[in-house]
């Protein structure tokens, strides 16, 4: 168990290390988001009152569309010089390296909220009503959901032809209910919940959080049959 | 380089291979365990077979040289014994675990250097040999790098990204991460490829020094003059079969003549 941990730990870091050092494929991805909200935004009757109620929707979007982008590039580096069949002889345990890249993915995405969210309230002329905190925990879950059947997705299409496409069409409608709980989490979030003690955000973050522990359990069974040859 | 005493020692050892009722055989020693044993093994894509039925028994210190035309399978052969291929028929053991049920465990004894380096381009040399290292298991030891890297003649380039490194630079990089994985079994496919000619005299130190140490190695390569006289055992690999066996020594004749038919 504290082989795996330690090997989950190297490739974490190793897969951090790599998008700290590829600095323009992270401002590539961040700029990517940040047109995308500005697009909803254009998109969007220009009344204000339709954007700050789809707010949350446009956030979620422009945070899955990046996340495509940065989903692809974590394993075009692994394929580019064939590393991961280096890191398979290493041998590196499929599951640590599951869990390492999509944990790295999921603190990209999660650093991309640092920018994408003020963003997103500033444009959509918003603010937090809600908890701050469950705010975080919802970016983060959501982030992590998006991360886990991407990071699978990421590599089992990593090889194939017309990467750029299949990936998308297969993680979307994966990520359909991450998508919604997400979403109407920070919906809550951004209006008020107005039930009692914030109960319907935290319903819906309850939710997000059993999507998670799903996804991360099964995708990352599943990761050494796909990147087996 | 290879001190002429160690290669004549290498010359006079009798071929490890034998053929026997269509199978072939390590001679009678006495061991626990074959460091590499493969009966049957075959791969296909699609309709056609890259490698088909390849019986091989290699002893723990031994040594082959594999030979072939370009698409006869030695790549497809040296991926399979590697297992990060799967087999479509056949079976294949290392140092007596199954290959099959137990690939990770295989995998720690074994070591492969492709045409490709397996390296992270955006990362300093140094950064590729910590990374390797942490993920081995093992404590960081930035001077022993150091000194790894100066024995791969890449002393004063640790730093630098990889990226800006030419092709013979990475291949001794990917020399220097195979010699820190200390594997039993080395399988090196075209080690020559890319490198210049003091690359060439420095691969052929490496294998001597790796002979000697009594690691276990299948070595591809179309440079079958330079290393037949070193190596102990050959194979050469026709459209995906096994054509000849033999003496390492013997290998060029025997290859010169499967070429030609």
């Amino acid at each position: 168990m504290t082989a795996l941990m330690a090997q989950i730990w190297g490739v974490f870091r190793k897969d951090v290390l790599l998008d700290l050092r590829s600095g323009g494929r992270l401002t590539a991805v961040a700029f990517f988001a940040g047109m995308t909200l500005l697009l909803f935004s254009f998109a969007a009757p220009p009344d204000g009152l339709s954007l700050g109620l789809n707010a949350a929707g446009y956030l979620w979007l422009a945070l899955l569309l990046a996340s495509v982008l940065a989903l692809g590039e974590s394993f075009r580096i692994e394929v580019e010089d064939e590393a991961l069949e280096g890191l398979r002889l290493l041998p590196v345990d499929p599951m640590a390296l599951y869990y390492g890249k999509a944990l790295a993915t999921t603190a990209l995405l999660v650093g991309l909220c640092v920018f994408v969210l003020p963003g997103a309230l500033v444009l959509y002329g918003v603010a937090i009503k809600g908890s701050w905190l469950k705010m975080v925990a919802t970016l983060i879950l959501g982030c992590a959901g998006l991360a886990a059947p991407g990071t699978l997705y990421s590599a089992m299409t990593s090889r194939a032809r017309g990467q750029d496409v299949l990936l998308p069409l297969l993680l979307f409608p994966l990520v359909i209910p991450v998508l919604v709980s997400s979403v109407k989490a920070t919906s809550l979030l951004l209006h008020g919940d107005i039930n009692p003690g914030g109960s319907a955000s935290s319903s819906h973050l309850a939710l997000l959080l059993c999507f998670d522990v799903v996804y991360w359990s099964v995708c990352g069974l599943l990761f050494g049959k796909v990147i087996d040859e | 380089m290879t001190s002429p005493a160690a290669l004549s020692r290498h010359r006079e050892r009798p071929p490890d291979l034998r053929s026997k009722s269509g199978a072939w055989y390590t001679p009678a020693v006495q061991l626990d365990h074959l460091a590499l044993e493969a009966k049957g093994l075959s791969r296909g894509y699609g309709r056609r077979w890259a490698l088909q039925a390849l019986n091989l028994q290699l002893a723990p210190g031994r040594s082959l040289l594999l030979a072939g035309a370009n698409g006869a399978g030695k790549t497809t052969m040296l991926r399979l014994l590697a297992t990060t291929l799967r087999p479509t028929h056949g079976d294949l053991s290392v140092f007596g675990t199954d290959a099959r049920t137990k690939p990770l465990e295989v995998r720690k004894r074994i070591a492969l250097l492709t045409h490709r380096t397996q390296l992270y381009s955006d990362l300093t040399a140094l950064e590729n040999l910590a990374i390797t290292r942490m993920l081995l298991g093992r404590d960081a030891e930035p001077e022993a790098d150091l000194a790894l890297l100066e024995r791969v003649g890449l002393a004063g380039r640790g730093r630098d990204r990889v990226r800006t490194y030419s092709a013979g630079m990475r291949k001794r990089l990917a020399f220097a991460r195979l010699i820190l994985q200390d594997a039993d079994i080395l399988l090196l496919d075209e080690p020559f490829g890319q490198l210049d000619p003091s690359g060439f005299a420095w691969v052929d130190r490496m294998i001597g020094e790796l002979m000697d140490a009594g690691r276990t190695l299948v070595v591809s390569t179309h440079l079958v003059d330079r290393l037949a006289p070193v190596l102990r055992s050959g194979l050469v690999l026709s459209a995906g079969r096994m054509a000849w066996v033999g003496a390492a020594r013997d290998l060029p004749v025997a290859l010169a003549g499967e070429l030609k038919s």
